[in-house]
């Protein structure tokens, strides 16, 4: 929201530099984003009248102009303008001169002869006709302005000696949208007086009602209607101070009427319009809501195909207006226009929003009627409107005035609570202080009732007033405290400790952590070559994503890490360790919330094989004391190579999986042999064992056997291990693989494997004969239960 | 006699002194005070000697003797040292070599800001509370007192899962607190960290999906004045003991009242520059009282308790933190990022 200083100062008293009102103003809630200073762009420009013109006489374009700038002396300037006569007025840009988007302007010589300065056009003042309706475009400005003389600065002439702030204003506050509703804040600010102004109408051109009938079919939808009407229209550019108010405040002057409308909503807030009255059918108007397919031209131009829930302005037979949103193009004001009828009105603000949404319309009227404006506010602007209709002489005012207003508006009363505001601000506010602060605000304090004011629908409670008292006492002056309260011991869950100590491990054995988007391409589970039923697809499904690439949640955490594998690749960063704990998405039942599970994905390509990510999955199990898993190949994993592929169980309870990519999915990612893991948290920490109790060191020696036993090479080590630690009883303490060989001396079709067996008893040194028998038992079960024999 | 003894003496140091190997010096030994050497034989004469001679030369000769053995113990010494000096040198290394690689990860920048801001709160008593990332826009938004056709609502703004818009991405943790204020009686004290998306196109300064750190205090007697000290306290300790900071009121659906915070510009020092875009604070938070209407819709008595929350953007933080100038680099995870951490 843009603020003219100096249509502020029109209702307050304020001289304050722009730094302390933009801090003051800031402090008391009305954010200030910038102030901007025209007057700071343009320097040294002044009006001239031209007294002489002669043709350059080495140009057959060029002419030499005489020009009185109030000094002395005539300055000389050399111009190719050809609309310049003498005793015109111009704007002259003297020696040294500053114009919009910082050109400077100096003297020189234009083919060998002085130019002391430049006589300026419009464009270069920074204006346009909408400004200047008067001038032309490709021309010196010719000035028609009563207070343009010789010598006079052209900042005032031109309105650039106002200053503009530019205000952020929250969604609560559309009173604020207004200059009025800023110049509240900022008599309540600087404890100035509010100087509001009753609009005054003369009228007497007949009665309305003869003209005009109003019927509201949807209440709920508009719940105020106020109209106007003014016949014998002149249709005429607005005079300057309102064209450069309009202008100062960000919008474009159009004509009179339409001006008029414009600036009430920019005084008051309250979005007006004109519709021309010879074009409404059966001197009616209609608020209603649309039918179904009914099509109706907006003001820009566009047919608009509208729905059912759309509120219309229409007259006996079509739609005039999308309500709240954009005048029709049926009824728009023209050259032509006599006879118009304003409306202010006040509209349902989800509606509209809705509305505006759905046509991808948003206007300046959408954005503040969606905000839910004032109901009181109507019949002022619409007085306001007449009122300077009679001030610049655009037309006679009918007397009397529509006002369908079938609820009242109720004030609320709150109670003023002194302590109570006191005890949420942690504050000492005098209570004269909190009345005085809300009195200026418009709220109308009675001992200890406050009476809110209509435009301030956003207060509601003892916290709302809270905050109009807090923030105009400061919350800066607010003494900072630290909350008392019992003691409390803050922490991390097991879980969360878990999380991290995970991930401290896994950056021990050269992890690195990553962190990507919950949300990827469905086409992944394609490259993942997820079967076209696999409850894998099924994920929750964005409706209004950024793009196919971000649109559905993620149900496994290999796409996010095969990306960032890919992209790692692709910038030839080689040897690359990955790791992401992070959530997946997988729907349940339709209705309920996703089951959302973290998994703990890792990646590599590189350095490193199948048993060098096992060995890094194997260490983190045990440093989650995760006990006793169960690696199980796995063929049938789509994703992952078939003869590469372990499921990970932990008594019986799959954990999560682990191999290399397949061949084809680490192509579709570019990638060559890449291998991944993917732990499921929660099934981890299900299976974890408590924690451990001391066990006493072994008080008698260990005895080491090594044994090493051909046999087929189907047979697996976990088999063979298997067999041994059964067979091998109490007294085997521990059975290490330490070589696997196949080659010269081994039949074909067998391997030969070697495993280190420890061997002790608990309460008495073992003999030879006690190994000699453990081995012998190994030995036996092995042939018999494996084929496999001593070597 | 006593000739030969001095003799032996003599010819024995002389020979130590000459020793250069550790089997050398065992032959000497030997050749002096073997079983068979020459001080064997020489003691084997003692008997042809007067007995006035026989102690005196005796005595002489052991003194001699244990000379020797020290001689040789010394000599001993002495080769080990200068065996071990040359096998050292022999040893010597170029300590310039590359040490052998030990792989070790890196933890990603925004996990480090955010296990400091968990630690920064749990050291104030605060707990970590967490839920669901596909939620209820009962919790996201209704009790969060945001109505019915606020903005944040909208399509454009939030990501969907289900048409009748029941259920959709978060944008914010703050479901988080209302789940445990429905579910914990006060004194709570938690923060809710976590992902929470927005429909923001991916470009240097925004990202669909990005990390808030939201906190919650409720108790009897919270005051604007504890949110102040609290949100003081936090800057100190991500910004430095020095920062000044300010509260601007501002309006969020579900505190009242409500600030923006403002951390004076640490580069111009509120001066004005291009990192402050001329203001001379940097936006780095919003907070709050907690709404009555937020308390009571989750079965807290206004009346009794009260409470403050605040939010903060944790990769702005980060970045802020690293000097990191493109959010994009966060998601990416490039290995060359992520090194440098």
């Amino acid at each position: 929201m843009n603020l003219s200083r100096k249509w502020l100062s029109e209702f307050v008293d304020v001289t304050v530099s722009s730094k302390e009102y933009d801090d003051a103003m800031t402090d008391s809630g009305s954010k200030v984003e910038t102030t901007y200073e025209p007057s700071q762009e343009i320097q040294n420009v002044v009006v001239g009248k031209v007294l002489e013109t002669e043709r350059h006489p080495d140009s057959d374009h060029l002419w030499i102009c005489q020009i009185d700038i109030g000094e002395a002396e005539p300055v000389q300037i050399v111009t190719g303008a050809q609309n310049v006569r003498v005793g015109d007025l111009v704007p002259v840009a003297k020696h040294k001169s500053l114009l919009p988007g910082g050109i400077k302007i100096e003297k020189g010589k234009l083919r060998g002869v002085k130019s002391n300065g430049m006589m300026c056009s419009i464009k270069e003042l920074g204006l346009d006709l909408h400004d200047v309706p008067y001038a032309i475009e490709d021309g010196i400005w010719i000035l028609q302005e009563p207070d343009a003389v010789p010598g006079a600065d052209i900042r005032p002439i031109i309105g650039a000696d106002d200053s503009i702030v530019e205000f952020e204003i929250t969604n609560n506050r559309p009173d604020c949208l207004s200059v009025i509703g800023l110049a509240r804040e900022t008599a309540a600010t600087f404890g100035r007086e509010l100087k509001l102004h009753e609009p005054a109408v003369k009228g007497g051109s007949g009665d309305i009602h003869t003209h005009l009938s109003v019927e509201i079919a949807n209440p709920e939808l508009c719940p105020r209607y106020t109209a106007k009407m003014v016949k014998n229209i002149k249709i005429e550019p607005s005079p300057r101070w309102m064209r450069q108010r309009l202008r100062a405040m960000g919008v474009r002057p159009i004509n009179n009427i339409v001006d008029i409308t414009n600036y009430v909503m920019l005084e008051y807030g309250q979005p007006m319009h004109a519709f021309d009255y010879s074009c409404l059918d059966g001197g009616k108007i209609v608020v209603r809501t649309a039918r179904d397919g009914e099509v109706m031209d907006t003001l820009d131009g566009t047919p608009r195909t509208l729905t059912k829930d759309m509120l219309v302005i229409a007259d006996a037979c079509k739609p005039v207006g999308l309500a709240g949103v954009m005048g029709g193009a049926n009824s728009e004001i023209t050259e032509k226009t006599e006879f118009v009828v304003f409306e202010s009105a006040n509209f349902n603000g989800t509606s509209i929003r809705r509305t505006a949404t759905k046509l991808g319309m948003r206007t300046d009227a959408s954005g503040r009627f969606e905000k839910g404006l004032d109901i009181e506010n109507t019949y002022g602007a619409v007085m306001r409107a007449c009122e300077l209709v009679e001030l610049l002489g655009a037309g006679e005012v009918l007397d009397g005035c529509i006002d369908i207003y079938p609820n009242k508006w109720q004030q609320p009363v709150l109670k003023l609570e002194p302590e109570r505001i006191n005890a949420l601000l942690g504050a000492k506010i005098p209570e004269d202080f909190m009345v005085q602060t809300l009195e200026r605000l418009g709220f109308v304090v009675d001992g200890d009732q406050i009476k809110v004011p209509s435009w301030r629908g956003d207060v509601e409670g003892m916290a709302d007033i809270a905050e109009e008292v807090g923030r105009f006492y400061s919350y800066n002056k607010i003494e900072p405290t630290l909350f008392a309260g019992a003691a409390q011991a803050g922490g991390l869950t097991e879980r969360q400790q878990l999380e991290r100590f995970a991930g401290v491990t896994l950056r021990g054995m050269g992890y690195s952590e990553i962190l990507t988007y919950s949300f990827i391409s469905p086409s992944a589970y394609d490259k993942l070559r997820i079967p076209a039923d696999s409850p894998l697809r099924n994920g929750p499904v964005i409706l209004n994503p950024l793009g196919e690439d971000t649109s559905v949640m993620r149900t496994s955490m290999l796409p996010s890490m095969l990306d960032t594998l890919g992209r790692n690749k692709s910038v030839k960063n080689e040897d690359v360790k990955l790791y992401e704990i992070s959530k997946v998405y997988r729907n349940q039942a339709a209705g309920e919330l996703p089951d959302e599970r973290t998994i703990i994905a890792l990646g590599a390509y590189g350095q490193t094989g199948f048993f060098e990510l096992k060995g890094a999955v194997e260490a983190l199990l045990k440093s989650l004391r995760v006990n006793g898993a169960e690696f199980t190949a796995q063929e049938n994993n789509p994703s992952y190579h078939p003869g590469r592929c372990a499921e990970i169980t932990v008594g019986g309870k799959p954990v999560g999986v682990l191999g290399q990519i397949h061949p084809k999915v680490a192509a579709a990612w570019g990638l060559g042999e890449t291998y991944t893991a993917e732990l499921d948290f929660a099934d981890l920490l299900s299976v974890r064992a408590a924690e451990g109790v001391y066990v006493p060191l072994p008080k008698y020696p260990t005895v080491q056997r090594d044994l090493a036993v051909v046999c087929d090479e189907t047979v697996t080590i976990a088999q063979l291990t298997g067999c041994i630690r059964k067979a091998g009883g109490a007294l085997l303490k521990d059975v290490t693989l330490f070589d696997i060989y196949t080659g010269s001396h081994i039949p074909e079709g067998k391997k030969s494997t070697a495993f280190a067996l420890k061997l002790r008893a608990d309460d008495r040194t073992l003999t030879d004969a006690d190994s000699d028998a453990v081995m012998a038992a190994v030995l036996a079960a092995l042939k018999d239960e494996l084929g496999a024999v001593i070597r | 006699m006593k000739e030969k003894l001095e003799q032996i003496k003599a010819e024995a140091i002389a020979a130590l002194n000459s020793v250069d190997l550790p089997a050398d010096l065992e032959n000497v030994r030997v050749r002096f005070l073997g079983k068979k050497g020459e001080m064997t034989a020489i003691l084997k004469q003692m008997g042809s000697l007067s007995p006035q001679e026989r102690p005196v030369i005796g005595q002489l000769a052991n003194q001699i003797r244990s000379e020797i053995e020290k001689q040789i113990s010394d000599t001993a010494a002495r080769l080990e040292e200068k065996h071990l000096e040359e096998r050292m040198k022999k040893e010597k290394l170029d300590v310039t070599i590359p040490g052998t690689p030990v792989a070790f990860g890196h933890k990603h920048p925004m996990s480090i800001l955010l296990d400091e801001a968990k630690d920064f709160f749990i050291g104030m008593g605060f707990t970590i509370a967490e839920g669901p990332e596909v939620e209820l826009s009962v919790y996201d938004f209704d009790k969060l007192n945001i109505p019915e056709g606020h903005t944040v609502r909208e399509w454009q703004d939030t990501f969907y899962i289900t048409e009748d818009e029941k259920i959709h991405l978060r944008c914010q943790t703050s479901p988080v607190q209302v789940r445990v204020m429905e579910k914990q009686k006060p004194p709570i004290r938690i923060i809710s960290p976590g992902r929470v998306y927005r429909k923001d196109e991916v470009d240097a300064t925004h990202s669909p999906m990005f990390h808030q750190i939201e906190g919650l205090v409720v108790d009897k007697g919270i005051t604007m004045g504890d949110l102040k000290g609290t949100i003081n306290a936090l800057i100190r300790y991500i910004y430095g003991e020095n920062s000044v900071t300010r509260f601007r009121p501002h309006h969020f659906p579900f505190t009242e009242p409500s600030c923006e915070v403002d951390v004076q510009c640490h580069v111009c020092g509120g001066k004005g520059c291009r990192v402050c875009k001329g203001e001379g604070w940097i936006e780095v938070l919003g907070a709050g009282m907690v709404h009555p209407r937020v308390l009571a819709g989750c079965g807290i008595d206004p009346n009794e308790y009260s409470g403050f929350a605040f939010g903060i953007g944790a990769e702005r933080l980060t970045m802020r933190r690293f000097g990191i100038t493109d959010m994009r680099l966060i998601f990416e995870n490039d290995m060359r990022f992520l090194q440098q951490f």
